[in-house]
């Protein structure tokens, strides 16, 4: 039996979506049968973050309804074929469309044949929150280093304890080195003082995320890419190993001198 | 001049702190809203509780939330019609 894992947010816009992409990618990479099922109904995404939009012939609510079998709603991935599958969302009906207790039949269904089922919630506290939480074991709450977005986490941590999914993880997502040095960007230990949550990883904010979004590829796979070694990271822990946090401070020469000048370093 | 140097080589004076000073405040905020529903229960627990050791007047009960700066305070304003002896 697999694990369904509920990847959400507070606030919009903190990448939830290329999150729930590069894990599912990740761990189809590491050997596992993984599912990625879109649960934003009307405002899919996660077709194209990961290029699979011109595949797609039915969808979760078809699914619901039984107008087809779950495997032929089921797309495949171009890379991991039959080890990453995304279960897209409706993009022309209501968000009321489909009720919680039809998601956790669905997640029943699915967690018999894959190891990982990820869900690709919605922003906000809305009826698709209650949707997309609905059969879900595990939560990822996803944020950037910003007061609001940390604030909407804060109310959306509490909304999942409310709801019996205790202990979900935080991925600080979009942070900058630069700033965070300058003191002007909130990093990984600010963010563990404020919020009650333990701290799955950090991915710094990188051009490539924006690029390989417009190609409809992953980074997790780039050897190159720093977010990508950042996923990397977070897909071991998933799968129980302990990794380090990454180290952001590239440039510690000049951490070093302002040390010094500051008189800290004796 | 030594600000200067510590603010070219990235001070630690950044608008963080006051991100973080912001934050704390509001989420103490956010985190004391409590529904109605649970304010209710918790007034109806207290008469339980104290109707144990005094007559009240529970008609006058008033439970409320004072904010203050960087805390929350439970204020009940509870009027006592006697105390009971026999206890």
């Amino acid at each position: 039996m697999g694990k369904v894992i509920v990847i959400t947010s507070g606030k919009g816009g903190v990448g939830k979506t290329t999150t729930t992409a590069n894990l599912g990618a990740g761990l189809a990479a590491s050997g596992q049968k993984v599912c990625l099922v879109d649960t934003d109904i009307g405002l899919r995404n996660l077709d194209v973050v990961l290029g699979l939009e011109n595949r797609i012939v039915y969808d979760l609510l078809d699914v619901v309804e039984g107008k087809c079998r779950l495997r032929q709603a089921l797309i495949k991935d171009k890379n991991f074929g039959e080890n990453l599958v995304l279960l897209p969302a409706a993009q022309t009906r209501e968000k009321d469309a489909v009720n919680p207790e039809q998601m956790s039949e669905l997640m029943e269904r699915l967690r018999r044949d894959y190891d990982f089922v990820l869900l690709d919630s919605p922003a906000g506290i809305e009826h698709g929150f209650k949707n997309a939480i609905a059969g879900a074991d595990q939560a990822i709450v996803v944020t950037t280093p910003e007061i609001s977005a940390v604030r909407d986490a804060d109310r959306i941590i509490g909304l999942l304890e409310a709801a019996e999914l205790y202990d979900p993880q935080l991925i600080i997502n979009r942070v900058r080195p630069d700033m965070v040095r300058k003191g002007d960007m909130m990093d990984i230990n600010d963010i563990d003082d404020i919020l009650a949550i333990s701290i799955l990883g950090v991915v710094p904010d990188d051009q490539d995320i924006i690029v390989s979004t417009n190609r409809g590829e992953t980074v997790v796979t780039d050897k190159k890419s720093r977010p990508g070694q950042a996923f990397r990271n977070i897909v071991r822990r998933l799968l129980g190993e302990e990794v380090p946090f990454m180290d952001l401070q590239q440039r510690k020469v000049m951490h070093w001198f302002k040390r010094i000048l500051s008189g800290e370093a004796q | 001049m030594f600000e200067f140097i510590t603010r070219l080589f990235g001070g630690s004076e950044g608008s963080k702190n006051k991100a973080k000073e912001r934050l704390r405040l509001v989420l103490v905020h956010d985190r004391a809203s409590l529904s109605p529903g649970l304010v209710e229960a918790l007034e109806e627990e207290l008469i339980e509780v104290i109707s144990k050791y005094l007559e009240i007047d529970e008609d006058g009960l008033e439970v409320s939330f004072d904010e203050g700066d960087d805390s929350v305070a439970l204020i009940a304003n509870i009027p006592v019609k006697s105390v009971k002896r026999n206890l």
